[in-house]
């Protein structure tokens, strides 16, 4: 009963001031809707990320050549030239836990059919890629074995190469290409799978059998890349160790040597993006946080200049008995009152936002429980914190001093 | 029935102001008993402010004894103090004191809001009763600001009454009132004296003074008078003498 009248004491000198407990929440409703706002952008990022990744093939390991860390003057993947077919060879006779493997070697080069061209890149694969990158074909057929063992020359092209090359022919099955002027016949066209979260267009390539463009294109015995896809998802960490083992006793590196290649599951490149996103977002909490403290300096104010203009009140309440403890809550729970109101209607204005910027923005956006539960605790705290010394202040007055006050 | 409501005993109080010591009271005796409405007087610096301060609870002796009601205040902390207040004390201001924007009764139950006895109903019940003794029966929900200053004090009295206070401590509660009102208001406050309620009245007004039926005069910090009125004059009659006013 004594707090519902102290609450309903707080309610009413809220009231009486609407305007000015308006102007002192706002900064509270900002702060919140900010904090909330931001969050859910940098969840919806996160989701995206991971989404992309997942189709992408959620169990591919993949193995570059070159160590992931080394010093400044690092060359690019490419240009080293420690992964060999021998172990590609060996992790596949090895590994036990990858389902499919391929080679990667992979050049630019100019699309030629007839008087249209395109600059494209070119991948030399095996016929596992595709259950790898979990890609489909549009028409025709992926290339076998046989193909990859005679080096023939036969690519399937993605949509963006076909759109520019063959911009009048429906299905350019069973035509020719000149790649870097050497002619291939299309043999399959890709699924579309358009740009991926980093903006790149995944349509625009052409694949052909790895010994292929080794040979005729590159003329390189190395590879670019090895990619592999493990047996399940939750198999990914181990096949990645499982890899490590076999290329380190391969390449017969000491125990005191790094690796002299890198080995990723789509896992830890899921988190890489991700913990470029979480900095983001901790920026973005950052900068709203601030408003939060703004917020809280603002409610502070205000408090002292009720308390001020409320001293002969104070004084009166004292007077008819009013305690100290009695004082301190009326005008703490009057602050917290004011912040919590200002926290909800910053949950209100925040998720308005959220669905503004996903509606007309178009940006994917997640609202996480937890956002909304922190940034009402934060401001609940922060009544407390900022309205407590206003509030020790009154109860701390002399009611003799307090009612003779003008 | 000659219950004393306050003792005072050689009550000394001094304030220090920077190198100096004040001695605002200098050792000051008196009773006042159940049922006596007493006026205090005494020109500024008499004395009388600290004189109703510690009568008032808000404020220690430094010196001597002070009993309320069978108990002594001295040594009391601040809230023990707040307690008396809220128990024993009935305040009147002269500049009223009521919370601005909110209604008669609101204001009138203040007190009770501090005592955690009372439930809300009861204590509706009770302001709207002391509304009624004191003549606002039917402005229950007005604000100050919609009363006339005779009014807002009929509704600080009603405030002072809620509590059921063995004193009620009037602090020049006339003096921002003119004459017609003043006697209007001195006549309300002798039918509650009538009907046994103690009154302590703190004046620097004489022809206030007469309506009391004791005056104890101050003068730099002791009594130099203190008399009990033989014939108490009826405020109610000075009202009647007055010329009539138009409405």
């Amino acid at each position: 009963m004594r707090i519902l009248n102290l609450l309903k004491i707080a309610f009413k000198a809220i009231v009486l001031n609407k305007m000015r407990t308006l102007l002192t929440m706002l900064g509270i409703i900002i702060g919140v809707a900010s904090v909330i706002a931001m969050l859910a952008i940098g969840e919806g990022s996160k989701e995206s990320i991971r989404t992309t990744i997942s189709a992408m093939g959620s169990n591919m390991v993949t193995i570059r050549p070159g160590a992931d860390d080394k010093g400044p003057a690092r060359g690019s993947g490419g240009d080293v030239q420690t992964l060999t077919l021998s172990d590609y060879n060996h992790i596949k006779e090895e590994a036990t836990l990858l389902s499919y493997i391929t080679p990667v070697v992979n050049g630019g080069g100019q699309v030629i059919n007839g008087s249209n061209n395109w600059p494209s890149t070119i991948y030399g694969v095996n016929p596992d890629y595709l259950n790898i990158k979990v890609v489909g074909l549009q028409s025709g057929s992926m290339f076998t074995e046989a193909e990859v063992t005679s080096s023939a020359k036969v690519v399937l092209i993605g949509q963006t190469v076909v759109d520019n090359v063959f911009p009048s022919i429906d299905d350019p099955v069973g035509q020719m290409i000149r790649f870097n002027n050497i002619p291939f016949k299309v043999i399959g066209v890709l699924e579309e799978k358009g740009e991926n979260t980093f903006g790149q267009d995944q349509d625009d390539v052409v694949i052909a059998p790895y010994t292929t463009v080794q040979k005729r294109i590159l003329a390189i015995d190395y590879l670019n890349q090895i990619m592999a896809s493990a047996t399940s998802e939750d198999d990914a960490p181990e096949a990645v160790l499982q890899v490590t083992k076999i290329l380190r006793t391969r390449h017969q590196l000491m125990a005191t040597e790094e690796d002299d290649f890198t080995v990723r599951s789509m896992e830890e490149l899921i988190s890489t993006f991700s913990s470029t996103s979480e900095m983001l977002t901790v920026l973005l909490v950052a900068v709203a946080s601030i408003s939060l403290l703004i917020g809280g300096i603002g409610i502070m104010n205000i408090m002292y200049v009720s308390v001020k203009e409320r001293t002969k009140e104070i004084g009166l309440r004292m007077a008819v008995g009013g305690k100290g403890s009695d004082i301190l809550m009326q005008f703490l729970i009057e602050a917290i009152l004011i912040s919590i109101t200002g926290g909800l209607l910053g949950v209100i204005l925040g998720l308005g936002a959220t669905i503004f910027i996903e509606k007309f923005l178009n940006w994917p956006t997640s609202v996480a429980l937890y956002s909304i539960i922190i940034s009402f605790a934060v401001c609940a705290i922060t009544g407390i914190f900022f309205g407590w010394y206003p509030a020790r202040k009154a109860s701390a007055l002399d009611p003799i001093t307090a009612l003779r006050y003008e | 029935m000659n219950k004393e409501i306050i003792k005072i005993e050689n009550l000394k109080r001094q304030f220090t102001m920077g190198s100096e010591t004040v001695h605002a009271l200098k050792g000051v005796s008196f009773d006042i008993q159940e049922g006596e409405f007493v006026t205090i007087m005494g020109s500024s610096g008499s004395g009388k402010s600290t004189m109703l301060n510690i009568l008032g609870c808000l404020d220690q002796p430094s010196g001597g004894a002070y009993e309320i009601d069978g108990v002594k205040v001295k040594d009391l902390s601040r809230n023990e103090l707040a307690t008396i207040r809220n128990e024993k004390i009935g305040f009147i201001f002269q500049s009223y004191n009521l919370l601005p924007r909110t209604s008669a009764i609101e204001n009138a139950e203040l007190p009770l809001l501090y005592n955690s006895k009372v439930s809300t109903e009861e204590r509706r019940e009770r302001a709207i009763n002391a509304l009624k003794l004191v003549g606002l029966g039917e402005r229950l929900n007005h604000t100050p600001a919609q009363l006339s200053g005779g009014q807002q004090q009929r509704v600080a009295i009603a405030r002072a009454l809620v509590n059921n206070p063995v004193l009620i401590l009037a602090d020049e509660a006339t003096g921002n009132l003119d004459t017609r009102t003043s006697y209007e208001i001195m006549a309300l406050f002798q039918e509650l004296n009538s009907k046994g309620i103690t009154i302590a009245f703190v004046t620097h007004e004489p022809d206030i003074a007469i309506f009391s039926n004791r005056t104890i005069v101050l003068k730099d910090g002791h009594i130099i008078k203190d008399q009990t009125h033989e014939k108490v004059q009826s405020a109610a009659a000075y009202l009647e003498k007055l010329p009539k006013e138009e409405h």
